[in-house]
């Protein structure tokens, strides 16, 4: 009996001080940043407007894998495979319902090209819920984005124009079948 | 059965299997890559080692490998604690392995991946240099990315061992080993298609579908059967964003088991051509401008016919579109579609299966039978499927050998040593020299009419009160004798015949061996291939009506409706026009664009395969049911819906039809066994056609118009166009394709199956419509009809890509295929005066060119089928003259290259002798 | 200068119109309040310190579709939000506010402010059945059990202060605090007691239960949109600042100064000193929605009747004895 009775004592005095601790913020100082008269600090790693991004050389950095499409939670993402004459796979079209879209950037976790990448830009808002639908033409930076070096076509050892078999980082050069040395 | 323990569980396994395979009949997830359920172990890959114990006792045990282990009663195993050695093997399997999953097409649905994850190799350690291979091209089929290879030495095993293939092999050594062919070129095999299946890697793709790729997980699936020809391989055809994307092998065990035809895998093409009827036309005269109409107009105008016009039904028509058109027409007005010999052939061929005392063999029999004869039927061409299974059955003398030393029928290297070259008796009878040669015992090249009278012979000689024949040489009768003698000795002798020679004598003498093979309950086997997907359906239907296609041109009707055909491949052209410009009102229903629908004054688009649902009936008289696997656009509908009136409800589902034409065929009721039932659910749920990843479902359509639309409707019930619905793991009576957790590429499948390889647990393999005939023994009289021929005597010659009227629309096909031509012996190529580059001019039809075969009877001709530019049906059979033709110009579809030839040193200036 | 006598008609409307003007200008206030305790601003932005908020809510409000779900039980849909304002305006009828300010004098005036809260929860309780909603059904199912319970022990609770007012009607009852000083110190308990049975009539944070939006959407209005949303709204802030005026006219001597800090005006006195009193307690609610969080449904319910029952009744006999005791 005593012990509940404390135990109520000492619950009552926790939301007393509780209350008291939340009145006291009321002399604090508001964190609130009055956009847009003030324009916030982005951080870089921000998740706001999806891009694509090209590699080094200036090349569509996406090879159409749908790895983004499949990750993506409200299945925003659609996109179809082409290749060029030379074995490049690069998407025939891409498309992002960002209506939809929830920024979680699972998109850009999943891609294994750095291809398409969240950016600091949030004001996404239109009038018309159709222009939120966009295609690989409003995506397509002609830069680097957020990650300058990587070059996923030197990787692989897929061949495509000006790299040929055993010409990828860390490749030997093609093996002559003919050939019975070691 | 023998009870082992393997990591503390006890299993029940059957100590002729291994153990590989035994514990993927417990469903456990033992990495494996070499092992195949078709083609046994060779034990090459070390992915699947376990721990062996050798009693209760041994605390440390053996490494074995355990698909080349037989489970010891008794005995203890462990899977985990080989775990470790498992990760290593496949580490450095993977040393130099591309980066290349992103662009690779396997990617998704890769055995590789799969068991790279499974096996625990989860971080690259080695960096190193990796090791390259330029790859070749291998044609219009097969992709190669030689790369990606890990050595496991499927392909080759399937391409030369199983599928007969002379053109592939394993070269070079360590870790230089290159499979593919000795230089670029397009792959002769006609199976080779299944490489892309049998690759647990990316090496080996399907070239077609990665021009238009899709990741496995966004394809839109349904389970369905192969259209193009009368064998019904079961198929799983994948849509994305509206188009048929690609073709892959369904499991089923009693028909097609784990592989398909290249046509069949390939040649789907046509769904999305540009032939496409897309949209309804009408006119009011025959030569005035169509215009087009919607489908509710369309479909008024169609029924208005009711009454006055005549149905003219489809071999490649369903079975509840064939009773639609039926029940619109009556069935004295309901004609078969097909030529007046095939409607001939078909009826004899049901005759045959209905009162002979044969036992009809499916695709699984035919693999068990060790002594054959192939009756002027060139399978390879005509049914490709049941060629590859005869590669099959003449390998049994292997296994009998193995059997006789105690081998396992696993052992796939020891046994293939053992038996060396020695072949099961196969017999072919044929008028020109086929692809299945190599494999044969003895071929016998004749006419149709000489390779009957020497059937007729072997069933005299298998039972004396069969009708003997007379009058054949001596040769002749060592081969009757030999064949009755190879036949007789064997366990499962099999005849395999069909229609496509055209010759009755050859049916009825293929009957007669059969029921002569019969002894006592066991019967002869006996196979008997039939041209088109529904060819048996359409003459089920007929339900004993002798109402041919000559029957109704001669009718004198003045309206009809024609379902899903082209009438100018069933008779000749000049009948067709005749009969075609005597009709004020002519209907068609199809698919693609063709001559016929030329002539309508009202064309409706109808449903392929790949779009509506409905039943086949294959050459063995198995009904099989297809599910749609997409919802074609609007204008587009299904045959069946488009010719119900409103007796059925304008729009019946689809189970109403099957009811219908269930009433007709015969133990009909079979048909209800296909489906769970119209209704079916399980916990209120129906099957999904969509993988559970299907990704972009809320933008795909974005760009027209960004509200969604309600997903699409299946009025047949059973399957959702949507993700939603019973996942396959849950119940898998229907499902679109198989996928278990861990295992996303098609090696799923055992976790579907009974045992590892067997039949599978849920879903239907179809129902044979034909009871087994115990009768008494029956004979047909050995009469063989000759025609008095002038001129050459002439024969068909079928090509597999190209003979079939859809498939040659499938741009794929299309590069393996040629234009029509005419096929000579070089005797008759001199006396005719041809040059190298010279045409034939062939009487009632147009001028080809030729193709010099040394295997061809000189004096005959073979006439190529189906192939632009020449029609069959305008033959006639009392021989054809041919001569030089005048100004010619070889064709630009004319492409000989693609002719591949299996006759003995084949001097054409075009054919390619492949060694035998 | 105008005479002021309770329940003339200037009276009615003046009071009338500022409760209402009070409400909605609290939705604003809270929000505002609300902010700053969470170190926000609020809305800020619809006039001098988004003062216009309120009104800006309201258009929208007004404009939306009004809109009754097909599925739904029409007439008592309809009326179920009417309820809510209209029976707290009636309560506001018998508070006094200052010497001859008020709309009624009635010698039952604390009767009648139970009796109108009793009512009160039938709209709740109407709009979840009448929505046809699973979660509408839940939050008028929980709505009604914690409104009726709590009831019983806010009716108990407030007996003491009639004991020792001798009378129900709520000026003398002021009247009595001016003799004998703030009942909020005899009646401590009950004036606790009070003030969380008050909270939970209210249905405000922390006991919200009725609505629970991480649990059943927005409960019984989930159905609810546009003006019919709106006079939920209303009704409830109307409620809280029913509950804010009624606590200092119980407790803390309603118009009366406290610490003799009287106004020259008695009227303007009383006014001022019942807008502060008010003021304070409105401040205090929005502190404690800031600050506390709900209890589960049980929780609430077990507290309710195994505390908070006893607690009123123990109130009650002792506030009995002890004036039992004097009174001989
Ligand atoms: S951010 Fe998330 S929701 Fe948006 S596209 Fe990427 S994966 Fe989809
Ligand atoms: S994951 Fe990257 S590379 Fe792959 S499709 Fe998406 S954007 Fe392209
Ligand atoms: S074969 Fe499999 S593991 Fe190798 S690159 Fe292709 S998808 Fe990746
Ligand atoms: S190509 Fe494919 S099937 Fe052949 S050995 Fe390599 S991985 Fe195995
Ligand atoms: S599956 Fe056993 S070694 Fe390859």
């Amino acid at each position: 009996m005593i012990n509940f009775l404390c135990k109520q004592l000492y619950i009552i005095w926790s939301q007393l001080v509780t209350l008291w601790l939340v009145f006291t913020h009321i002399f604090k100082k508001a964190d609130t940043v009055e956009y847009p008269d003030q324009m916030p600090y982005m951080f870089p790693r921000w998740r706001g407007r999806i891009i694509l991004s090209r590699d080094p050389d200036g090349e569509e950095r996406c090879v159409a894998c749908n790895l983004c499409a499949v990750a993506c939670p409200v299945d925003c993402i659609a996109l179809q495979k082409t290749e060029d004459e030379n074995g490049r796979w690069y998407p025939e079209f891409f498309r992002i319902n960002f209506s939809r879209c929830i920024m979680c950037g699972f998109c850009e976790e999943a891609c294994p090209t750095h291809a398409i990448q969240l950016t600091p830009d949030f004001e996404m808002a239109e009038y018309v819920r159709q222009d939120m639908v966009w295609e690989k033409e409003d995506m397509l930076i002609s830069g680097t984005g957020k990650y300058h070096d990587y070059n996923f076509y030197k990787i692989a050892g897929k061949a495509i124009g000006g790299k040929g078999k055993g010409e990828a980082r860390n490749e030997l050069p093609p093996i002559d079948r003919r050939s019975l040395l070691p | 059965m023998a009870k082992i323990t393997v990591d503390g569980k006890v299993f029940e396994v059957d100590p002729n299997n291994n153990l590989l395979q035994e514990l993927l009949s417990h469903k456990q997830d033992l990495p494996y890559f070499c092992w195949h359920p078709s083609m046994g172990s060779v034990g090459s890959c070390r992915q699947c080692a376990v721990i062996e114990y050798a009693n209760d006792d041994d605390q440390r045990g053996r490494q074995v490998m355990a698909c080349m282990t037989s489970p010891r009663e008794g005995a203890r195993y462990s899977m985990d604690k080989a775990h470790q050695f498992r990760a290593q093997a496949i580490e450095s399997i993977m040393t130099s392995h591309p980066h290349d999953c992103p662009v690779c097409e396997e990617g998704g649905e890769c055995h590789l991946q799969d068991m790279t994850v499974m096996s625990g190799h989860t971080y690259r350690r080695y960096d190193g240099k990796k090791s390259t291979h330029n790859n070749q091209n291998l044609g219009p089929f097969i992709g190669h990315e030689m790369n990606r290879c890990i050595t496991c030495y499927r392909c080759v095993r399937y391409y030369k061992d199983y599928a007969g293939g002379t053109d592939f092999s394993v070269q070079a050594s360590h870790n230089h080993t290159y499979f593919g062919r000795f230089q670029d070129g397009s792959l002769e095999s006609e199976f080779s298609g299944n490489l892309a299946e049998v690759c647990p890697t990316g090496v080996f793709t399907d070239k077609v579908f990665s021009k238009v790729y899709s990741r496995k997980w966004d394809l839109q699936s349904s389970p369905s059967v192969c259209a193009a020809c009368g064998v019904g391989c079961n198929i799983n055809p994948g849509e994305r964003y509206g188009t048929l994307r690609r073709v892959v092998n369904r499991f089923n065990d009693e028909v097609n088991g784990y592989f398909l035809c290249d046509k069949g895998r390939f040649g789907t093409g046509y769904v999305n051509s540009a032939q496409r009827i897309s949209v309804n036309m009408s006119r009011s005269a025959h030569d005035a401008r169509p215009s087009e109409i919607t489908p509710v107009d369309a479909k008024a105008k169609l029924l208005a016919m009711k009454g006055n016009a005549i149905g003219i039904g489809s071999p490649r028509a369903s079975l509840e579109a064939n009773y639609a058109l039926r029940a619109l027409v009556g069935k004295d007005n309901f004609y078969a579609g097909v030529s007046d010999v095939e409607f001939g052939l078909l009826n004899q061929v049901i005759d045959i299966y209905q009162n002979r005392p044969v036992h009809i063999a499916s695709i699984k029999d035919i693999e068990k039978c060790d002594a054959i004869l192939v009756l002027g039927e060139d399978v390879t061409n005509t049914a490709a499927r049941i060629a590859l299974a005869l590669r099959q059955s003449v390998k049994n003398i292997g296994k009998e050998m193995a059997a006789r030393i105690k081998l396992p029928m696993w052992q796939d290297a020891a046994i293939r040593t053992l038996a060396m070259d020695k072949k099961s008796p196969l017999y072919i009878l044929s008028s020109h020299a086929t692809r299945l040669d190599d494999i044969a015992r003895q071929v016998h090249i004749g006419s149709a009419a000489d390779s009957a009278r020497i059937a007729f012979a072997v069933a005299h000689v298998l039972d004396s009160s069969a009708p003997a024949v007379t009058g054949l040489s001596d040769a002749e009768m060592a081969l009757v004798n030999s064949i009755a003698t190879d036949l007789k000795a064997a366990k499962h002798p099999l005849v395999v015949s069909g229609t496509s020679s055209l010759e009755p004598a050859l049916l009825n003498a293929a009957a007669n061996i059969a029921t002569a093979l019969g002894n006592g309950d066991q019967r002869g086997n006996l196979a008997l291939c039939v041209p088109e997907a529904n060819s048996l359906g359409l003459m089920l239907l007929m339900d004993g009506s002798q109402n041919s296609l000559g029957k109704a041109m001669q009718s004198g009707a003045r309206q009809a409706i024609v379902l899903e055909n082209d009438l100018y491949r069933r008779a000749p052209s000049a009948t067709v026009d005749s009969f075609l410009s005597g009709l004020q009102q002519l209907a068609v229903l199809d698919h693609l664009q063709h001559r016929t629908g030329e002539a309508a004054n009202l064309v409706l688009a109808s449903g392929t395969f790949a779009e509506t649902t409905g039943t086949f009936v294959n050459y063995e008289g198995r009904a099989q049911h297809f599910y749609a696997t997409f919802k074609p656009v609007a204008a587009i509908q299904s045959s069946a819906k488009w010719l119900c009136d409103s007796e059925f409800g304008n729009e019946p589902r689809i189970h109403i039809l099957t009811g219908g034409a269930a009433a007709i065929l015969p133990n009909g009721y079979k048909l209800q066994k296909l489906t769970p039932g119209a209704d079916w659910t399980f916990a209120g749920q129906r099957a999904p056609r969509q993988h559970h990843r299907y990704s972009g479902r809320t933008v795909m359509r974005a760009h027209l118009n960004v509200h969604e639309p309600k997903q699409e409707q299946d009025e047949d019930g059973l399957m959702n166009y949507s993700m939603e619905g019973v996942p396959a793991t849950k119940d898998a009576t229907i499902f679109n394709s198989p996928w278990a957790p861990g295992w996303n590429s098609n090696q799923s499948l055992f976790k579907f199956q009974k045992s590892a390889g067997g039949e599978l647990k849920q879903g239907s393999h179809g129902e044979r419509l034909f009871d087994e005939n115990t009768g008494a023994k029956a004979w047909y009289a050995a009469v063989v009809q000759q025609a008095a021929i002038s001129g050459f005597a002439q024969f068909p010659i079928y090509h597999l890509f190209g003979s079939e009227e859809l498939t040659a629309q499938s741009e794929a096909i299309q590069a393996k295929a040629t234009g029509a031509y005419v096929a000579l012996n070089p005797a008759d190529v001199a006396r005719l005066g041809l040059g190298a580059s010279d045409g034939v001019q062939v009487q009632h039809n147009g001028a080809v060119p030729y193709l010099a075969r040394a295997s061809i009877t000189p004096g005959t001709v073979g006439i190529s089928v189906g192939l632009h530019g020449l029609n069959y049906q305008n033959m006639t059979t009392a021989g054809v003259s041919l001569n030089k033709a005048a100004n010619w110009q070889n064709p630009k579809d004319w492409r000989a290259s693609n002719i591949i030839v299996s006759d003995a040193g084949s001097s054409s200036a075009y054919g390619r002798g492949t060694q035998g | 200068m105008f005479e002021f006598v309770v329940g003339s008609p200037l009276n009615i409307v003046l009071i009338l119109g500022a409760v209402l003007v009070a409400a909605a200008l609290l939705i604003w206030v809270e929000r505002r309040v609300l902010g700053f305790l969470n170190e926000r601003l609020g809305p800020n932005r619809v006039g001098p310190w988004g003062i216009a908020q309120s009104l800006a809510d309201v258009g929208k409000l007004i404009t939306k579709e009004d809109w009754v779900p097909p599925f739904a039980d029409k007439l008592p849909f309809i009326v179920a939000p009417i309820i809510v304002p209209v029976v707290m305006l009636l309560s506001f009828a018998v508070i006094p506010i200052a010497p001859g300010v008020g709309i009624m004098d009635l010698n039952i005036g604390l009767l009648w402010v139970l009796a109108m809260a009793g009512l009160g929860s039938y709209s709740a309780m109407l709009g979840g059945l009448a929505s046809n909603n699973k979660f509408s059904l839940l939050g008028g199912l929980r709505a009604a059990g914690q409104m009726i319970s709590y009831e019983v022990f806010m009716g108990i609770s407030i007996l003491g202060i009639v004991i020792l007012s001798d009378s129900f009607n709520l000026r003398e009852i002021v009247e009595a605090q001016h003799k004998h000083g703030w009942f909020v110190f005899p009646q401590f308990i009950g004036f606790i007691v009070f003030v969380i049975a008050g909270l939970a009539e209210t249905k405000r944070w922390p006991f919200d239960l009725a609505e629970g939006e991480s649990e059943i959407i927005s409960g019984f209005n989930t159905e609810y949109s546009g003006m019919k949303f709106g006079l939920f709204f209303v009704g409830e802030y109307i409620g809280m600042l029913l509950l804010s005026a009624l606590i200092p006219v119980l407790f803390f001597g309603g118009w009366y100064a406290p610490f003799g800090l009287e106004l020259p005006n008695a009227i303007i006195s009383g006014i001022f000193w019942m807008c502060a009193k008010t003021g304070c307690w409105i401040f205090f609610f929005i502190l404690v929605r800031a600050a506390l969080v709900r209890p589960r449904y049980d929780q609430l319910m077990n507290y309710g009747w195994l505390v908070m029952l006893p607690l009123s009744l123990l109130n009650l006999l002792v506030t009995g004895a002890v004036v039992l005791a004097q009174g001989n």
